[in-house]
């Protein structure tokens, strides 16, 4: 699949600012007055920023809010649709504590689950996808929602917490890997049944529709990159755990802190390309290619 | 609603000959344009006479090589273009509601003035039977001709999907599915028709008909028996002249 890089940094920025929209929110002791400012600042400007970096790979942005009407079949609806209530109710949690350094409880309950609901939505997008195998299990939820919860942890100070969810994000990433390796051989999905021939012998694409590549080429068969796969994984998976795992151990310093977080969102971003770049379309087999 | 409809009046659709097929292309040809000329947005193309020419079409055409396990390779062209499936997994991820499955016949179409471009349909289906238009920044794909199968302006044979009145090998076949006596279910029924992927649960409406099977040059033919000689030993004026050669000088051979 095309790594469009708007949606690497949707997923990437939205992902973490939802993760500490969810741990203000069920706070027992959250920020309040300015310092509620800065926090709640930084998590609307992740989860926001990421929202509109993923309208910019649409062919019609300007028709962006008619995506809020299918939420009862299309989880892209229901997305924009949780992330919308979750920021209004996060932002009337986030007033009351600014404004009145007052804590309504339920309601940073409900916007906490409602943040943690927009980062499950996000994934159901790619996990219910019977055409990349390597994305259809509910590993890929469990991959977003542990990565989201865990640089929440990290962005906001959280110590042990972002310690042992770092640990089970990590532990994750790598059942989604080797799963993923594995997944379109296991899909039973080839050439045979593409074609509907493959009871007749081996079948094999002898001559494309046109010469030159075409959308659905670019757009599902990205295989720039992919030779180098592993060295990203390993690359991905350094800055995304072992680096800021080992930054929090060492005594508290603010500026580990912001090596931990910065390392962390690299290697998020990283992880993500991955997940696109490596993501096989069942469509390539017409083309003969993964 | 992007609900799809739990029943359809019709199912229109086409069955595709593999057997009859030559790969001419003359079926994409006259799909760009026809589709290019009327309902939506142009077909567009993007560097039509430069470097990596590219554009947009609603039915493509692949060849294969089936090579069975004895016996020599086998050539098939494939043309491919939406299946208009009975669970269309394209219409139910639409945001917008611009996608969507008619309740009356079946068709699976989009509504270019509802789609944002997000292209998460051509996501959703395995086959490559949406194609994002890069000028238009809307998705398009095959309308089954909509525009032309109920309109009344064209004559009456003329009210067929432009690539079914074009095929000059007749190997596209339109019609209704849900009627079994239909020219396309009977095709279905006599010659083995069969889905693609049908692993997906897409429940594609269009069907494909395999090729039939050739002959081999390995089989003997009907009439060898008749074809072997009949004498094996010269007799009359042949035997005299076999048995007067033999006795000139250099002996027989």
């Amino acid at each position: 699949m095309h790594p469009a890089p708007s949606v690497i940094a949707f997923s990437t920025l939205s992902g973490l600012g939802f993760g500490l929209l969810f741990w203000l929110g069920i706070s027992t002791s959250p920020p309040t007055g300015l310092s509620a400012f800065i926090w709640f600042a930084i998590a609307f400007a992740l989860a926001c920023g990421g929202l509109m970096a993923s309208t910019f790979h649409l062919g019609h942005p300007e028709r962006a809010w008619r995506a809020f009407s299918q939420w009862r079949t299309s989880w892209l609806s229901r997305e924009g649709v949780c992330a919308v209530v979750a920021l209004m109710a996060l932002g009337l949690y986030a007033a009351a504590l600014v404004f009145l350094e007052q804590k309504i409880t339920v309601l940073g309950w409900i916007g906490a689950a409602l943040a943690l609901g927009t980062v499950f939505t996000t994934s159901m997008i790619y996990a219910q996808l019977a055409t990349v195998p390597r994305w259809k299990t509910t590993l890929t939820p469990a991959l977003y929602l542990s990565f989201s919860l865990a640089g929440g942890a990290l962005l906001s100070g959280q110590i042990t917490r972002a310690i042992v969810l770092l640990m089970i994000a990590a532990g994750i990433q790598l059942i989604w890997w080797k799963r993923g390796d594995a997944a379109f051989q296991d899909s039973g999905t080839d050439l045979g049944t593409a074609t509907g021939l493959g009871e007749r012998g081996t079948v094999r694409s002898m001559a494309h529709p046109h010469t030159s590549p075409n959308y659905l080429m670019k757009e599902f068969i990205y295989v720039i990159g992919r030779k180098h796969a592993q060295k990203l994984r390993v690359i991905a998976f350094s800055l995304t755990f072992v680096v800021p795992l080992v930054l929090l151990f060492l005594p508290f310093n603010h500026v580990f802190a912001l090596l931990a977080v910065l390392s962390h969102l690299t290697g998020v971003a990283t992880s993500r390309w991955l997940f696109f770049a490596e993501a096989e379309h069942v469509v390539g087999l017409y083309y003969g290619m993964r | 609603m992007t609900d799809l409809p739990t029943h359809t009046d019709r199912k229109l659709g086409l069955v595709i000959d593999l057997d009859t097929c030559v790969g001419c292309h003359a079926c994409v040809i006259s799909c760009k344009g026809w589709n290019t000329e009327n309902y939506g947005a142009p077909l567009s193309d993007q560097r039509p006479y430069g470097d990596e020419p590219m554009g947009t079409f609603l039915n493509r055409v692949h060849s294969y090589e089936v090579q069975p396990e004895v016996g020599s390779a086998q050539t098939v062209h494939f043309p491919k273009s939406c299946l208009h499936c009975e669970a269309a997994p394209c219409v139910t991820v639409c945001p917008t509601g611009a996608s969507y499955k008619r309740v009356e016949d079946g068709i699976v179409l989009v509504n270019e003035d509802s789609c944002i471009g997000c292209g998460l349909c051509a996501w959703a289906c395995p086959y490559g039977a949406r194609e994002m238009d890069q000028a238009e920044g809307v998705m398009k794909k095959c309308t089954l001709c909509v525009d032309r199968i109920y309109n009344e302006n064209l004559p009456e044979e003329d009210r067929e999907p432009s690539c079914v009145r074009t095929c000059p090998a007749g190997a596209r076949h339109f019609g209704d599915f849900a009627d079994p006596n239909s020219n396309v279910s009977q095709l279905v029924e006599n010659r083995g028709g069969f889905d693609l992927m049908p692993e997906m649960g897409t429940q594609p409406v269009n069907k494909y008909l395999p090729p039939r099977p050739k002959d081999s040059w390995d089989n003997e033919s009907l009439l060898a028996p008749l074809l072997a000689p009949v004498a094996q030993e010269p007799q009359g004026f042949l035997g005299w002249l076999d048995k007067a050669l033999d006795k000139l000088p250099g002996g027989p051979t």
